[in-house]
């Protein structure tokens, strides 16, 4: 056992703390190359992962670099670095710490290449940034260890993978790097270890004791939950009752849509003027930087959320969570519980509150598939070549290079091990020239090749246009939303949101009601609005959909002949689903066909996984468009794919003949909006498209064209172009399961319960409120936008022309 | 090809469906803001390295133009190539094919704030041109009457129908082009540096499969 050195011991005791075993055996095994712990949130995680650090540096001072951190959140590398100085100050250790995320001043960031503190913390674009320096070398070369946070989060995405390959670059200058890897609750611990490891090397992992059993109940309400919608509005006075009885709330929400029109109505019922406040990720950093603050004091009673506060930030003595709207996903629901009870052994308490009947099966699902320990998560694929090209583009900013040497690099990251060399040379001839079929660019390379072999970029300048695009976090394009006048920011708004706004129109925003003046500059302007009822904003968010585990459990509970589990309502209501339509089964097909809004709605059950509902989405309206249905777009989740038209489906059998499914599908697929939203996230990151322009972005904006053009332009010149190959890998990966529409179709045979309705079903009603909707650009749109613009000649009395 | 059939100054005049504007009584065929060579000019200057290819993808629609309306006059409205330099960048087979457009045709190059100086290729190069009762410049002059001009690239939405659509814009007085080129974006007819320029009633002619008219 390695001893605590005694400053550490005597402070660990005057404060009356015990090391946990787990920081222990952190301790003890500082020495692995990797190592990986699993903790709950509250069980101390991020000091054993600093221990040995501050062990190392207190018994040998020295100077330089000795400790990066990586998180996911600028704001969770602020945070630990508060917790960090405490025990530093109070020891009086011999160390600097400092965070460098893109909230860092420019001479401050220019200080830290010169003069590194010894633990820096950083997040993984700032990381990736740091690589592309040519100072580089110097700074990371005394760099011992390296600590990634909440690993489990980043591993879910790009920015993983482009964390993992400038880890590769940090392992070249500083060989022998050690890393450690903290992460919450994960269903396969070894998987996320491995993508850590360098080169195919063993990383143990350490569990920490999981501590008790989370207490986590669904809410009862006095009025049963709506047939569908999605705030939880009804049980705003319930809520609020458990808001009083506790000392802080988290109140978890889906989507920040939902987050907005719940906090306004938590607010006009909040009589005792608690201090309660809004927190996602849409709200300016101000905004929210005052929620974090009021929150580590200790002076807010509740903070409605998002996905925003998800991550293990310590938010002082929250002892409740409520998660509004079902969890779609047991792991997620689990880290979020962790959130609740900071104290080591204490347990977590959580209360569900389903937003529509359907969530409440969703919810009694998820609890007890939270009670089993059954977590879920989808595989990860090999490491995407898009992150890759932006990777080489970065480390050409750092200087020249050798081809063969930066491919053994990628090579030693776990998620790219599988990486060909054809491959890696493809990314390099896009980085280099475009990699088109067409050689256009001999005289204005990205890239060229100099005598000695070497790599760099063909004009220096282009450093400063690939720094500024660094990042694999797409979002949407947003504008700012300020108060006319006053010069404050109050968040943003997604720009397709924006242009459907007319003056005197007023939405949500922070929770307070604005009305919209107009455009100015790019800058949303607004001023308040008395209005007690807004037209919401709405959000692209992100998109949960149930996991596949939680949705064969649902389907279990709907095939029940009573429901002894679910609440009266519920139950009250999937029988009258039973009455007024069907309940859908294993081995048939229930179609509903019912009005809605003007459109016919045809809703298809099929309980193969989103991916699949998508995909058949895309296969039932090609045929319904060759049909001269003029579909116009459907949304897809885990049980069914809702799709709506200008006509009716009279007939759905043949629409689900398994006979020629397949043909034609790749043509539909390729012009599908899915493809094209997928291609500019691609090309975003490889580097085709800059988001970022030295020179701010211009006025006028006829200077920017869509992604979708580029799109169109490939798949008709170019249809093999590497970043054709990287969408489709991609889109597919996400879109189609043929397999698993196949199984459907194979277990259905062709037996279809067609139900018309006058109205929306019970069990359809959910699918209405579904964010992702895709569009179906044919024929029905085509007309439908000659109709609009006939009815608004007619009404301005043009139509005569 | 459904085309959008209306009258400015009593000219007759159509919008077509791809962006091009067809003036009959003068067998004349306009576009406005080609941009060509944009790729170009955007890797020259150490960007992205976009598909090559926008060139060919814009020649090709104004050949089908040209032919369908059997245009013996083509104007190009200004900002027909994205940079002066960007002519250069021109690959030998859009040379030729541009060659073989203007053989036997009028072909006016009208110029633009982003091609000021004389065009090399064939063709006459004018500040302005006055054809009838119109006038055609690249950028829309404060009180002029019977004006035909590019530069803003609009483009409108109808709302409730789908995302905007480059669109022509006219009233009495005035008719701006959208964009023909390929690698173009759009401006939104609501934004005052358009909407200021028109007094109501006036128009807006969405492209795409077929020209659809709708108020502004």
């Amino acid at each position: 056992m390695t001893p605590l050195p005694p400053a550490f011991s005597d402070w660990f005791a005057a404060r009356g703390w015990q090391v946990h075993p787990h920081q222990q055996e952190m301790l003890d095994r500082a020495g692995e190359p990797a190592l990986m712990l699993i903790a709950p949130t509250g069980g101390g995680k991020t000091l054993a992962g600093f221990l040995p650090t501050l062990a190392e540096l207190a018994t040998e001072p020295r100077e330089g670099l000795h400790t990066l951190y990586i998180s996911p959140l600028k704001a969770l590398a602020s945070d630990i670095r508060r917790n960090l100085l405490v025990p530093i100050s109070e020891m009086n250790l011999p160390i600097r710490v400092e965070d460098r995320t893109g909230d860092t001043s420019a001479t401050r960031k220019k200080r830290q290449r010169v003069d590194p503190p010894h633990i820096l913390l950083t997040t993984p674009e700032s990381l990736a940034l740091l690589t592309s320096y040519e100072d580089a070398p110097r700074m990371f070369a005394g760099l011992s260890r390296v600590i990634i946070d909440e690993i489990h989060a980043l591993a879910e995405s790009k920015r993983g993978d482009q964390l993992m390959l400038a880890l590769s670059r940090l392992e070249a200058v500083a060989p022998g790097l050690r890393r450690v890897g903290l992460s919450a609750t994960v269903e396969d611990p070894p998987a996320l270890a491995a993508l850590m490891a360098r080169g195919g090397a063993p990383c143990p992992v350490l569990q920490a004791d999981p501590g008790p059993d989370p207490d986590i109940a669904m809410l009862r309400t006095e009025a049963p939950p709506p047939w569908s919608g999605g705030g939880g509005r009804y049980a705003i006075g319930e809520i609020f009752d458990e808001v009083k009885r506790h000392r802080t709330t988290l109140i978890f929400h889906n989507t920040r849509a939902q987050a907005e029109i719940f906090f306004h109505h938590l607010w006009l019922a909040n009589t005792d003027d608690l201090p309660i406040g809004i927190h996602h990720g849409s709200l300016s950093r101000e905004q929210r930087d005052a929620v974090e603050k009021a929150m580590t004091e200790g002076q807010l009673r509740a903070v409605v959320c998002t996905g925003s506060l998800d991550l293990g930030i310590d938010w002082g003595d929250v002892d409740l969570v409520i998660q509004v709207g079902a969890p779609k996903n047991v792991k997620r629901l689990i880290q979020r519980i962790g959130r609740a009870n900071h104290r080591y052994n204490a347990p977590s308490k959580a209360l569900l509150v389903p937003a529509n009947r359907f969530e409440v099966v969703e919810c009694v699902a998820a609890l007890e598939a939270a009670k089993a320990h059954d977590l879920d998560g989808d595989p990860r694929g090999p490491g995407p070549l898009d992150v890759l090209c932006q990777h080489i583009l970065i480390r050409a900013c750092a200087g020249p290079f050798d081809e063969r040497e930066l491919f053994h690099e990628v090579r030693s990251v776990g998620a790219y091990a599988g990486l060909s060399r054809a491959a890696f040379d493809d990314c390099l001839d896009f980085c280099a020239t475009g990699g088109y079929a067409l050689k256009a660019y001999d005289r204005w390379q990205r890239l060229i090749k100099r005598p000695d072999g070497l790599w760099q970029l063909r004009d220096p300048r282009a450093a400063q246009r690939i720094r500024m695009n660094i990042g694999t976090i797409q979002d949407t394009d947003t504008l700012k939303v300020r108060l006319r006048g006053a010069g404050k920011p109050l968040g943003e708004v997604e720009e397709s949101f924006a242009a459907t706004l007319s003056a005197g129109d007023t939405f949500l925003i922070g929770g307070q009601i604005v009305r919209y003046e107009g455009l100015k500059e790019m800058t949303v302007e607004v001023s308040r609005s008395a209005a007690k009822k807004p037209r919401v904003a709405v959000f692209q968010g992100t998109k949960f959909s149930t996991s596949t585990q939680l949705s064969s459990r649902i389907l279990e509970m709907l095939l029940q002949k009573t429901w002894p589990a679910l609440p009266d309502h519920t139950a009250a209501w999937l029988a009258l689903q039973r009455e007024l339509s069907h309940l859908p089964s294993h081995d048939r097909v229930l179609v509903e066909s019912f009005p809605h809004d003007g459109l016919a709605h045809t809703c298809f059950y099929g309980f193969a996984g989103r991916n699949a509902q998508q995909t058949l989405g895309l296969l039932l309206t090609r045929r319904m468009e060759t049909a001269g249905l003029n579909p116009l777009g459907f949304v897809a989740t885990d049980y069914a794919t809702l799709i709506w038209g200008l006509d009716e489906v009279a007939d759905p059998a043949p629409l689900l003949q398994d006979k020629g499914l397949r043909e034609g599908l790749d043509e539909w697929l390729k012009s599908n909006a899915v493809m094209k939203r997928t291609f500019r996230g691609a090309a975003t990151i490889a580097g085709l498209i800059e988001r970022n322009l030295p020179q701010a972005r211009k006025s006028g904006r006829q200077a920017t064209f869509s992604s979708d053009i580029l799109y169109d332009t490939l798949r008709k010149y170019d249809p093999e172009h590497l970043l054709m190959r990287i969408t489709e890998a991609e889109a597919m990966r996400g879109l189609v399961d043929f397999g698993r529409i196949e199984e459907f179709l194979a277990r259905t045979e062709g037996r279809v319960d067609h139900v018309r309705l006058e109205r929306v079903s019970p069990l359809a009603a959910p699918m209405l409120l579904e964010v992702g909707k895709v569009p179906i650009v044919g024929e029905g749109r085509e007309r439908l936008v000659a109709q609009e613009a006939a009815a608004l000649m007619a009404e301005a009395g043009l139509d005569g022309l | 090809m459904t085309a959008h059939a209306f009258t400015l100054y009593d000219t007759p005049l159509r919008a077509l469906p791809s962006g091009a504007l067809h003036i009959p009584g003068e067998a004349a065929l306009c576009v406005s803001d080609l941009h060509l060579g944009k790729s170009d000019r955007i890797a020259r200057r150490g960007g992205g390295l976009l598909p090559p290819y926008e060139a060919r993808e814009t020649l090709a629609r104004l050949e089908a133009d040209i032919f369908a309306t059997n245009a013996r006059q083509v104007i190009c409205l200004g900002d027909s190539f994205d940079d002066l330099a960007a002519q250069d960048s021109l690959g030998e087979a859009e040379r030729l094919w541009l060659a073989r457009l203007q053989a036997g045709r009028r072909w006016i190059w009208i110029e633009g704030n982003h091609d000021p100086g004389p065009v090399e290729l064939g063709g006459s190069h004018l500040a302005e041109m006055r054809l009838g009762a119109l006038v055609y410049r690249h950028i829309a002059q404060k009180g002029a009457e019977g004006e035909v001009s590019g530069h803003y690239h609009p483009k409108h939405r109808v709302s409730g129908a789908g995302p905007a659509r480059a669109a022509f814009i006219y009233d009495q007085r005035r008719l701006i082009l959208p964009a023909y080129g390929t690698y173009t974006g759009g401006l939104s007819t609501t934004d005052p540096a358009i909407s200021a320029l028109f007094k109501r009633p006036a128009i807006a002619v969405l492209t795409g499969s077929r020209a659809i008219p709708t108020p502004l």
